[in-house]
């Protein structure tokens, strides 16, 4: 009997027209747990680093969090990955709502998608009942109307249908998967469209079942209550109309301009009543007591929701006010466009106008507004016209088709993934660490236990310390309370810091744990929803996997190593570990690698960033170790970072 | 909060022998009517009613999740703003040969969505095994519960549980049924007397 999880993945390979239930091992869920450890190690069993991301080699794979569908408040993220065509590295991508619930309802933990259609198609599930079927009718259409059609046409309101629109079709870089108020916004649309696949419509009636059902209920009615009490978990920036911190911080256009005094009173007034002169309602996720979407209904546009920090990226990359994005967000939404690299790639583009890199002819019929622009790039990207089909490939990857000095505009990417417009003063080590490192690529998937910034009163630290319960080990009280200024502490605690921030991340994302209750809230306030300590009474109940916290991190430890062997696997290299180098204004070369060197030893990676053999091996991953050996990446022999760059120095 | 009354008959009624509730003649007929009041404008869509409901009816209790099994489903979309939380409420045979749209504050709403029937022109409230009917039954149990699982879990407030007492006109309340005798109209309802009659008779032969 499998608890929490159903023990079976569906296998679909669209270029035979097969379909498969397969059962799978419940060792590897002690091991690995779910989410994106599962689909790391499909991805390393499965795809050879030899194949291209856009071949029908590829997987693309839903996976399910270990507790999703379960009565787990807050847990009900899937993971979304495959290797990304954007820069042949694990993409990795994460959908809430309800898709997920639903998946483990109709019988599966997973769905693996192999191969490509020979023309456009769609899958229908219904418990053990699952078809290709065809969707030559559904080619260009929004993400709204596929959902919204393919529920007619399977005469099933209630079936959630992931859908991508003519943006992923036409394989854009930056389109994504939607479905319902969720969204699978980074890396993994354009394999969607490359595999012929419009959308996954799934429903689901069966049981998921609880290891012990009367302490998992107990328990869960309590985390439900701490939940919806604790106002440092959910999405602030759904209630707090004080959004300061983004617009006079964050940089604008192309990642460019920082106002540090744009925000003011009046301004916060204006746009309050622009929210909620049209908002709707809020919305929420399966089981959660948060609800961090607004859903808005602006004249002439159909409904939308948005979370987060995607209410500000299009009107901070066109210079514009909160309406901008209100006017455009839905629409670049329904072609299947993400809303945090889309703004930047459309700013990019006319930097390189106003450069002279670019030309007004490669704008044919561009109006002069910027607002139009947007609309007019935004239709040319999705539908790959002209310098659309350009622009498709993301800053990186246009950059390096436009050359004539564009890569000089590339400057806000990390292995070509685009990152939060943040640029700032002085370095923050563990910021370096985590941008330079993290393989979940977007920051807002890296950070979030130990807090951004010190408290320098010692009364309001010290009470920041009696509540801090989330915190795994004693060590970083003692870092806390020593903590004055941002940039200073020792490096040992860098290290540890941006392990512990990556080791929640993982943990969540295998377990299927939203961000907003979990990884990312610690870092505001110290009490976040769960934490090391919660999590593994949560999976024996719930499970029936029996969990310790050490257990527990022994599993991010596999997750994260096993991550960076695919990586290293498909060619990442120490080199292109670097925050955008205009990050910082102020930086320092010698310390920042002396830094990466010291993290890489602390991880039990080599001086390369890879995982040595000895690691692989403590983590049950010694069959990674030996594919690496074989394939020439791995000698067998290496020792970790810091005694390589000893002995490299010792050498010279 | 309001407690749910007792397992001894409430003022005016007394127990027959087979352990019915009978209201005694001559007194004034009062009965407690259990309402959850539904705000729609406060749902989210997060379905922790359905979750709550299912948990609860499955056995053992909590032992799992599976929201087909829910006596309560959220009617939900997003891009039209509708979010109604409807409760199973009594088996019919028949499809209604007239429907009704609701149009209120300018949305357009559906012919079921505000319909609590297992009928035949929906797959809502149906057993995903049996196919037979499913219906609230406000969560009696033993002890009784403060309030119904789907209001506990609706941190938001658009469920609201509420008890009132109304004058029952009847002369005498029907004795309740026992329960195999609920499994056997159900039965009779969905396969018709004959059927049920001879799959018993065959069952029980010898």
């Amino acid at each position: 009997m499998r608890y929490a999880e159903t023990g079976f993945q569906l296998e679909v390979d669209l270029s035979k027209g097969s379909i498969e239930k397969v059962e799978t091992d419940p060792r590897d869920t002690a091991l690995f747990l779910g989410g994106n450890g599962m689909n790391a190690k499909l991805l390393y069993d499965r795809v050879p680093p030899e194949t291209d991301p856009w071949s029908p080699d590829n997987l693309l794979i839903f996976g399910n969090g270990l507790l999703n569908g379960t009565y787990v408040p807050g847990a009900n993220r899937v993971s979304v990955d495959t290797i990304a065509p954007l820069n042949g590295l694990m993409g990795h991508s994460l959908m809430g709502g309800f898709f997920g619930a639903e998946m483990k309802m109709a019988g599966y933990d997973r769905i693996v998608i192999r191969g490509e259609a020979p023309d456009l198609v769609y899958l229908a599930i219904h418990d053990d009942k699952v078809e290709v079927r065809d969707a030559k009718h559904l080619r260009g259409k929004g993400m709204y109307d596929t959902q919204r059609m393919i529920q007619e046409e399977l005469n099933d309101k209630r079936a959630w249908v992931a859908a991508i629109g003519p943006a992923g079709e036409n394989r854009v870089i930056m389109s994504s998967i939607d479905c319902g108020n969720s969204s699978a916004a980074r890396t993994v649309g354009p394999v969607m469209g490359a595999k012929n696949l419009k959308a996954i419509a799934i429903r689901g009636t069966k049981d998921v079942y609880i290891a012990n059902p009367a302490k998992a209920w107990e328990m869960c009615s309590r985390l439900r209550k701490r939940l919806d009490e604790n106002p440092n978990v959910g999405d602030w920036m759904a209630v707090d109309e004080d959004d300061s911190f983004h617009h006079n911080n964050f940089s604008w256009g192309n990642a460019r301009v920082r106002r540090k005094t744009f925000w003011s009173a009046t301004l916060e007034e204006r746009w309050r009543n622009l929210k909620y002169d049209h908002m709707s309602r809020q919305t929420g996720c399966w089981n959660c007591p948060k609800a961090c979407h607004n859903v808005i209904h602006w004249p002439g546009r159909k409904r939308f929701s948005y979370k987060c920090y995607g209410k500000d990226t299009y009107h901070m990359a066109s210079f514009q006010e909160l309406d901008f994005t209100y006017e455009i967000l839905g629409i670049s939404q329904n072609l299947g466009l993400d809303s945090y690299s889309t703004p930047q790639v459309i700013a990019f583009g006319l930097e390189l106008l106003h450069a002279g890199i670019l030309t007004e002819k490669d704008f044919p019929g561009m109006p002069k507004d910027v607002r139009a622009r947007f609309y007019y790039l935004l239709d040319k990207i999705a539908h790959r016209e002209g310098i659309g089909d350009i622009l498709a490939h993301g800053i990186s990857g246009a950059a390096a088709i436009i050359g004539n000095g564009a890569e000089q505009f590339d400057h806000n990417t990390v292995k070509k993934f685009e990152q939060l417009p943040i640029k700032l003063g002085k370095l923050n080590p563990a910021y370096f660490l985590m941008i330079a490192t993290g393989e979940d690529m977007a920051i807002t998937q890296i950070e979030g236990s130990f807090p951004q910034d010190p408290i320098t009163d010692p009364e309001m630290k010290e009470e920041f310390i009696a509540k801090w319960t989330a915190v795994p080990d004693e060590k970083f009280v003692e870092w806390f309370r020593q903590w004055e200024k941002r940039d200073q502490l020792p490096d040992d605690a860098m290290c540890a810091i941006t392990d512990w921030n990556e080791c929640m991340h993982y943990l969540d994302d295998s377990l299927g744990f939203c961000g907003f209750v979990s990884s990312f809230r610690g870092q505001f306030g110290g009490t976040t929803g769960y934490d090391i300590w919660i999590m593994p009474e949560v999976i024996t109940h719930v499970a029936g996997i029996e969990f310790d916290k050490d257990r527990l991190w022994e599993c991010f430890e596999r997750n994260r190593t096993l991550v960076r062997a695919l990586n290293n696997r498909a060619g990442l290299k120490r080199s292109m570990e670097r925050p955008p180098e205009d990050h910082w204004a102020v930086r320092n070369e010698e310390y920042e690698q002396e830094l990466l060197t010291k993290y890489y030893d602390f991880k039990g990676w080599t001086f390369d960033g890879i995982p040595t053999k000895e690691t692989l091996e403590k983590l049950s991953l010694g069959y990674v170790a030996e594919d690496l050996i074989k394939r020439g990446v791995l000698t067998g022999n290496e020792v970790t970072a810091l005694k390589d760059a000893r002995a490299r120095k010792e050498k010279e | 909060m309001k407690s749910l009354p007792s397992r001894t008959p409430g003022p005016g009624k007394r127990r027959n022998k087979e352990g019915g509730v009978v209201v005694d003649k001559n007194t004034k007929k009062t009965k407690i009517v259990k309402d959850i009041k539904v705000e729609t404008k406060k749902c989210v869509g997060c379905r922790a009613c359905e979750i709550a409901c299912s948990a609860f009816h499955a056995v053992p209790r909590y032992s799992s999740v599976n929201t087909t099994r829910s006596r309560i489903m959220v009617v939900m979309d997003e891009v039209r703003d509708i979010f109604v939380p409807i409760r199973a409420g009594d088996y019919t045979p028949a499809e209604c040969n007239g429907r009704n749209k609701y149009v209120i504050d300018g949305i357009e709403y559906d012919e079921c969505t505000f319909c609590p029937a297992s009928c035949p022109s929906r797959d809502a409230f149906k057993e995903p095994d049996s196919g037979l009917p499913l219906k609230c039954d406000m969560c009696e149990s033993d002890p009784p519960l403060e309030q119904p699982m789907c209001v506990d879990a609706c941190t938001f407030g658009a469920l609201t549980y509420e008890e009132r007492e109304v004058e029952v006109f009847e002369e005498e309340e029907q004795e309740k049924l026992e329960d195999l005798e609920i499994v056997f109209e159900s039965l009779i309802k969905k396969y018709g007397k004959k059927k049920v009659r001879s799959t018993f008779s065959r069952l029980t032969k010898g």
